[in-house]
């Protein structure tokens, strides 16, 4: 059995411990407010308006809008200059509980839509992660090694799990809007 | 316990319903609990008291029940082995076997000297059938009441009932005195190195003398006829309350109040047994496996050994010595955890056994797992590879229990 030739990042033992020593307070995120510092270039399907009501952490000041995207696989995906930030909805990591260990790809790798491209790991169970677009990761989340827990505190900010390219950036079109992911969650929880 | 592969968020649909009460305040029982079977799932005394205090319900062995609570599934565990938890255990079979001719009864379906059980004593032992197979594991007490007081797997409840009950019919048939009922109390566990000091408060019975898989009957805050026996399925110190189901509300109620104790579900129930390197029954235990494979040779009672005269002892008492097709083995490692159904491999690379269970091990810093290995691997100490998503994770033999217990032996 040949091993493979890609590696996932290797967790210290420290960083399975984070979730313990920190003491994730509760299952809910609590989104902090972040920083001013991302501009989203509109783009097909994009929003140029803070969105009425969104109360998943957006900042209300006018310069500052994410415009997210997610998949029904509770991904979501949000682009800057061609760059997609990909992670774990608010919906998913309430229900995957603690998250101990992050399993994330290299960079470089190239993914197709809806590859597996890694796991998160909580105690009970892994849940694989599939990628939103097409495109080559370029960047993960080494802050995720020492706090994996950062998924479940931050999903949406600092919990963000890999950067990609997005080689055909008309898949957006193909995901769900947050409004349509919301009428999505409460379709299966009925 | 489930483990979740092949589909996406797979976890999600398991606890949706719970994430949706909690988000929604909505209580879950809005949803009518179906088994996969679409018959409805049974429910325990302790149901609506778990809806009321935030459980999440999933089925597990044809039951609703908890899998966590508000906490979180690490809070949980760590709070049982800091204070201590309360679980409701109540899908488990309690039954009582009496007449002259009990021990001998179950004597002729197990594995241990039953007959050496001292009055209020009891017992860890085995179901096993002709190819020494086991087909449940079991707690038997020889209780000072005349009767041994027997509690096995809800899993295992139709064929252990049918196992027993066939075997009454057989002896009195050729004239035994014997006789099974089954009780249809709750049975909540509490588990923790604070369960003594909550439970003595609400005892006349000084606790003290209840030593680890000893039982006695006692009030229990005031709630009569309740059998309370010193053991438990998570390492820890603890006991497990028989009450009357018409009172376990009340009971669970009452010891809630004690600031030590919170509620604890199957998540946290299945990752302490790991730690304590407790078999699960249907992961790493089952028909296909003989007691001396699982490393439950202890069981086997040193007279019955001799006689030869449990079922499939022809099989198993050779197993003893010589080398093992497979044995139960506990691992540890770092990175990805190891989790059921993993194959293990030697550090050449051939597959040399399976991973039956597997978790991140919340007080250890590592993971831990037990999965069954050709027996020339079993030392501990012996370096193998487990594959986790077509990566190979070195992992190590290791000692079970992975987290000493703490059983109350009172020396």
């Amino acid at each position: 059995m040949a091993l493979r030739a890609a590696r996932s990042v290797r967790v210290t033992a420290s960083s399975l411990w984070a979730a313990v020593a920190t003491e994730t307070p509760g299952s809910l995120a609590s989104l902090p407010a972040a920083p001013a510092r991302i501009r989203v270039r509109l783009g097909p399907g994009s929003l140029p308006f803070p969105r009425a009501g969104a109360s998943r952490g957006l900042c209300t000041s006018a310069l500052r809008f994410a415009v997210r995207k997610f998949t029904d696989k509770h991904e979501w995906i949000s682009t800057e200059n061609g760059i997609g930030t990909v992670g774990i909805s608010n919906f998913a990591q309430e229900a995957l509980g603690d998250v101990v260990y992050c399993s994330l790809p290299e960079v470089g790798t190239k993914l197709n839509k809806q590859d597996e491209f890694g796991a998160l790991e909580s105690v009970k169970a892994a849940s694989e992660l599939y990628s939103p677009l097409t495109g080559e990761v370029t960047e993960i989340n080494v802050a995720l090694a020492e706090d994996p827990g950062l998924v479940n505190k931050s999903c949406y900010e600092d919990g963000w799990l890999i950067k990609m390219t997005l080689s055909n950036p008309s898949e957006l079109d193909e995901l769900m809007s947050e409004d349509a992911y919301e009428r999505y969650i409460k379709s299966i929880e009925d | 316990m489930q483990r979740i592969r092949n589909s996406a968020w797979g976890l999600l649909d398991l606890l949706c319903a719970g994430a949706a009460g909690v988000r929604s305040g909505r209580p879950t029982a809005t949803r009518r609990p179906l088994s996969s079977g679409q018959e409805p799932l049974k429910k325990t005394p302790l149901f609506d008291f778990h809806q009321s205090h935030g459980g999440k319900m999933v089925p597990f062995a044809g039951w609703s029940l908890p899998v966590q609570y508000r906490d979180s599934h690490l809070e949980s565990h760590l709070h049982t082995r800091r204070h201590c938890s309360l679980f409701d255990v109540s899908h488990m079979l309690q039954t009582k076997i009496f007449g002259k001719d009990r021990v001998k009864l179950m004597e002729s379906l197990v594995v241990s000297d039953i007959a050496e059980l001292k009055p209020n004593q009891g017992t860890l032992t085995l179901f096993t059938n002709e190819e020494g197979g086991i087909i449940d594991d079991l707690i038997v007490t020889n209780t000072s009441d005349d009767y041994l007081y027997v509690v096995s797997n809800a899993g295992c409840r139709e064929k252990d009932m049918a196992l027993m009950q066939n075997k009454v019919s057989e002896l009195k048939s050729a004239g035994c005195d014997v006789n099974l009922e089954v009780i249809n109390n709750a049975l909540i566990a509490l588990q923790g190195p604070s369960a003594a000091q909550v439970l003595q408060a609400g005892v006349a019975d000084d606790l003290r003398k209840l030593t680890f898989m000893t039982s006695a009957m006692m009030d229990v805050f005031g709630i009569p006829g309740c059998r309370v026996t010193r053991c438990g399925y998570t390492g820890e110190d603890g006991v497990e309350i028989s009450v009357p189901a018409e009172k376990a509300i009340h009971l669970a109620e009452v010891l809630l109040e004690n600031k030590e104790v919170k509620l604890a579900g199957l998540a946290a129930r299945d990752s302490l047994r790991l730690e304590a390197g407790l078999c699960l029954y249907g992961n790493d235990i089952d028909e296909h496996t003989t007691p001396v494979e699982g490393s439950l040779s202890w069981t086997l009672g040193k007279r019955r050994r001799a006689a030869m005269d449990f079922p499939g002892a022809a099989i198993v008492i050779p197993q003893m010595k010589g080398r093992l097709a497979r044995k139960r083995v506990g691992l540890t490692s770092t990175g990805a955890p190891i989790r059921q159904h993993s194959l293990i491999m030697n550090t050449e690379g051939a597959v040399i056994g399976e991973i039956t269970s597997g978790c991140p091990s919340p007080c250890l810093k590592k993971n831990v797992a037990m999965g069954y290995v050709d027996g020339g691997y079993s030392k501990i100490g012996t370096p193998l590879l487990v594959e986790v998503r077509k990566k190979q994770q070195e992992a190590v033999v290791s000692k079970m229990p992975f987290v000493p217990t703490r059983y109350y032996t009172s020396k």
